[in-house]
């Protein structure tokens, strides 16, 4: 089998303007929809409360709410959650609330409303661990409700979340800025940056328009997805490099587009295979790794359309020249280097 | 040229058997035990329990697989559940025969069915986090200014006796702040007081001010000793938490520090967050004063204002109490509190042993007090409480104080129980609070497990399609690599956690483009016209720089999140650097040494199995390929 076969260079770069100009709007609209709607973040960053109720028959999402409201905790969002049995429930913070009895309260209200009582459940389970939960029992003995997870993120903690993130995020690209500078020349740093934060710009703003929930694991993703993809961008300035030694007669955006062409089959099947294991989490991951997943799944795909379309294209609007790379390229000799060899 | 040393094949095979040894542990799942951990903070288990525990057992004819200390606690591990409960009801009974006075706590626990052996070479399975098993999460917030104001309240009062002992006249001393100021009526008695003072209290230092016409002192703090402060008061109140959740009988309790000022709780199996907190969130502090029996402090009880040196609290049935602001002794004193009976009257009493420093004081204070009342007080969320305000009868020395009268024996327990693990060095508050139930935690577990094996089929099975038997050694290279992530995570006791699961699929997925990588440049070799051979060579050798890339920016994006992610992101960010170390060493090394294996030793090599070599405008260019390949490859 194999994939790709093509007979001769596609000339990316002929199209560089119109790709960079779609890649632009694409941003623009991601910049757009991130600064009007916003990102939905989770209670990690925002503090406030989120509960998760297991009802033994199918939810009714408005009496629940309905329920909750009547407590008065201020804006309160009620939803299913995976399968019509599990609600969610958020509510934010309140100064006046003592935040540490809100679960009591609310499992206490909506157990009240299916007639129910709540009660000290101990018991041992059948590995032999010890454990003990309140539970909801009605007067037959059956349990109508579950609270199987509580979250609790205080106002502080969500401030210095939100900060470590953007921290992370910086640290993360200027780490690769310097990586990138140091191994090529800081015209290709920068159009490998660039296409690279374009792929986090527009994940966040598939998030902002679907208010999808933000959250720690997502950012997470995010980073790992930039720190990822940029390799790619890697690969193919490792292959202008090299055929910029290897064909002098070639003008910059024909070794471009022969580079690209070249390392093109290896970045979709490089993609293609994380994408698997990716499409696998979204699949099989459940709830708590369905963001997590979707936020991979979007960079990846970006990945392989800015590595391919924009990143190249972007230095070339630099002004790349073959004399900037086959310079800083003598100056610094690796032995690492697969190219060394390939000197013609 | 492709023949690996014998050692390079040696090291592979340590690395496989070591892989495999530590990788086991987590497959043989989990057995009842039963655990005995100390219920008193002054009983220090030892070696010697092993031997009462399995005496015991032995007299109940109850079989146990083990008995064993590991440092705090004696665990035995039992065959199933019914002689476990028998073994717990036996040992409960036998180790506590009064259960008011519990000295040993004995709980149910999970220990790992892995046999001795590996356990000894300390091949133990992961640590499952709380949202795989299910359990309680807090994170607690230490209040450091409390813990600094309180310093500076006693060390006023330290001051107030140096001054007094030294006979220099003060006309007030004063707590302002975290700082202490003491007025003098005239500047030769400040003076004086202030070369007494700098030698008695290295600690602070010390500043002159005026204060309309009367000189003024005012010390603060040294920040060297206010971080001492900061630093002991967090220990203390770790501690202390350590007492209080050994009272819960939770079998494997975390707490530690995070941070400068933040403590984590994390309880596994305990699902009511109400009881937990109830116990955890009791910020409970002790305070000796003595009480305002002064004519003014009379009126105040009668209604009218409380002086300004006093406070007004209620006793436990409601009756006020009108006490001086000044701290006599503060939990920090107390050694022990135990519940139990008054020699003469037989009536419940709670024992309070203090150190030797409050042990003194108190000595002072009840000699010049006499006929006197002194309250004890109990501040739980910064509401305070009189527990008792007891009449003081004589000169108490010695450090052995007892308060008995109007209580129950449940309520001397609880007191008992609050005093001892009630003396935090500073309140807390929870900032942070996570409760997963058990039954989701499984799913957890299930759905995490499903990814990484559903995702890992599907590389293999597109792997071994797509490059044949150069495919297959990629995919026993990523099961190598999956091996060696669990050993190493296994070796370091790492906590598994749901991201760590899904940031160990990640890893995989990304761990494959190496060997896409080594595989398609070994392809453009072939289709270059290079030898079967050569190319493998030439392939190998050329996409590690690549591959060096690829790691060394994940790399970096890994570390930054370990740097500043926290909780469930560093879960993440361990699993996938430590991922990408070990696909480094898979990837390359073990690949390339099947390769070798299979045909290195072939000196006439014609074809290599790598899937079909397509040439661009060749007709027969194909001929490298493997011949069956051709057939199907089309």
């Amino acid at each position: 089998m194999e994939f790709f076969r093509i007979r001769r260079d596609i000339p990316f770069m002929r199209h560089s303007l119109a790709l960079n100009v779609v890649s632009f709007v694409t941003f623009l609209a991601a910049v757009f929809f991130l600064t009007t709607r916003g990102l939905h973040l989770s209670i990690e960053f925002t503090g406030g409360t989120v509960l998760e109720f297991e009802y033994a028959q199918s939810a009714d999402v408005n009496r629940s709410r309905a329920t909750i409201e009547a407590l008065g905790f201020g804006e309160t969002q009620v939803q299913t959650f995976g399968t019509s049995r599990d609600i969610l429930v958020r509510l934010p913070l309140r100064g006046d609330v003592k935040q540490a009895e809100v679960a009591q309260t609310v499992f206490d209200a909506l157990c009240r409303a299916e007639s129910g009582t709540l009660t000290q459940r101990q018991y041992v389970t059948e590995q032999g661990e010890a454990v003990s939960r309140a539970a909801c029992v009605q007067a037959a003995g059956t349990e109508p409700l579950k609270l199987n997870r509580t979250e609790f993120v205080g106002p502080s903690v969500g401030a210095e979340l939100a900060r470590d993130g953007a921290l992370a995020l910086a640290f993360t690209v200027i780490g690769i800025m310097i990586y990138l500078a140091v191994r090529f020349e800081w015209k290709f740093a920068v159009a490998g940056i660039v296409a690279n934060l374009h792929d986090v710009v527009i994940i966040l703003g598939f998030f902002a328009f679907f208010q999808w929930e933000f959250s720690l694991a997502v950012l997470a993703a995010v980073l790992a997805v930039l720190g990822y993809s940029v390799n790619e961008s890697v690969v193919i300035f490792d292959r202008i490099r090299e055929t910029f030694r290897r064909m002098r007669k070639m003008s910059t955006p024909e070794a471009m587009d022969h580079a690209i062409t070249r390392t093109i089959s290896r970045t979709v099947i490089t993609h293609g295979s994380t994408q698997i294991m990716v499409l696998s989490m979204l699949l099989f991951g459940g709830p708590t790794l369905h963001y997590f997943a979707l936020a991979l799944t979007i960079g990846i795909l970006f990945g392989i359309y800015s590595s391919i379309f924009v990143a190249a294209g972007i230095a070339l609007r630099l002004g790349v020249k073959r004399e900037d790379l086959l310079k800083a390229n003598s100056k610094e000799r690796d032995p690492n280097d697969p190219n060394a060899g390939a000197v013609v | 040229m492709n023949r690996y040393p014998w050692w390079k094949y040696a090291i592979l095979a340590i690395t496989l058997v070591l892989g495999l040894l530590y990788t086991a542990p987590n497959f043989f799942g989990e057995a009842p035990a039963v655990q005995v951990s100390s219920g008193k903070v002054t009983l220090k288990l030892d070696d010697s329990l092993v031997a009462r525990v399995e005496d015991v057992l032995r007299k109940a004819e109850v079989r146990a697989d083990f008995v064993q200390f590991d440092g705090q606690s004696v665990r035995a591990r039992f065959a199933d559940t019914d002689t476990q409960k028998r073994a717990k009801d036996a040992l409960t009974a036998a180790l506590n025969p009064d259960p008011d006075q519990a000295a040993y706590i004995v709980a149910l626990n999970l220990v790992s069915r892995s046999p001795q052996w590996m356990a000894s070479l300390r091949a133990l399975p992961m640590y499952l986090g709380l949202d795989l098993r299910g359990g309680v999460h807090f994170l607690m917030q230490v209040d450091m200014k409390a813990a600094l104001t309180r310093r500076a309240d006693s060390l006023a009062g330290d001051v107030r006796t140096l001054l007094r002992d030294r006979n220099l006249r003060y006309s007030g001393v004063s707590r302002d702040g975290d700082s202490i100021r003491v007025r003098f009526r005239d500047s030769q008695t400040a003076s004086a007081a202030r070369t007494a003072l700098e030698e008695q209290f290295p600690d602070l230092t010390w500043a002159d001010a005026l204060d309309g016409a009367d000189p003024v002192l005012r010390g603060t703090l040294r920040p060297e000793a206010a971080r001492a402060v900061q630093e002991q008061a967090l220990q203390q109140n770790i501690t202390t938490l350590h007492n209080r959740v050994n009272e819960l009988g939770v079998a494997e309790p975390v707490i530690q520090q995070q941070g400068l000022d933040r403590v984590v709780v994390q309880l596994p199996g305990v699902q009511d967050t109400a009881k937990a907190k109830d116990i955890i969130g009791r910020t409970a502090t002790l305070e000796i004063r003595m009480v305002n029996e002064t004519a003014e402090g009379q009126a105040a009880l009668a209604g009218g204002t409380v002086p300004f040196n006093s406070e007004r609290y209620l006793e436990r049935n409601g009756a006020p109490v009108i006490v001086f602001r000044q701290v006599v002794l503060t939990g920090e004193n107390l050694n022990d509190a135990q519940a139990g009976f008054d020699n003469q009257t037989q009536e419940p009493a709670v024992h309070l042993s203090l150190d030797a420093k409050g042990a003194r004081i108190f000595r002072d204070v009840t000699r010049e007090n006499v006929g006197r009342r002194m309250a004890i007080l109990l501040f739980e969320k910064g509401r305070g409480e009189v527990v008792t305000a007891p009449v003081i009868r004589s000169e108490i020395g010695g450090g052995r104080v007892q308060i008995s009268g109007r209580m129950t024996t449940q309520e001397a327990n609880d007191v008992a129980l609050l005093l001892r693990a009630g003396s935090l060095a500073a309140p807390m508050e929870i900032i942070e609070e996570r409760t997963i139930g058990p039954s989701l935690g499984a799913e957890n577990i299930a759905m995490g497990f499903d990814s990484v094996t559903w995702g890992f089929i599907a590389i293999v099975a597109f792997m071994c399609a797509y490059y044949l038997i150069f495919g297959m050694f990629s995919s026993l290279a990523l099961g190598f690599n999956l091996l060696l992530l669990v050993a190493v995570l296994s070796m370091l006791q790492a906590t598994l956690t749901l991201p760590g699961m899904a940031a160990i699929a990640l890893t995989l997925g990304m761990a494959i483009d190496a060997n896409v990588l080594i595989n398609e440049r070994v392809r453009e070799e072939l289709r270059a016209g290079l030898a079967p051979q050569a190319a493998i060579a030439a392939g190998y050798e050329r996409a590690f720089a690549t591959i060096l890339d690829s790691n060394i920016t994940t790399l970096i994006a890994g570390l930054a999140l370990l740097a500043f992610g926290s909780g469930p992101v560093r879960g993440f960010a361990v699993v996938h650097c430590i991922g990408i170390l070990t696909s480094m060493f898979s990837a390359v090394m073990f690949s390339r040494g099947l390769v070798n294996l299979w045909y290195g030793r072939q000196k006439r090599l014609k074809a290599v199995s790598i899937g079909q070599v397509w040439r661009p405008g060749g007709t027969g260019a194909a001929s490298r390929g493997d011949v069956a390949d051709r057939a199907t490859g089309g």
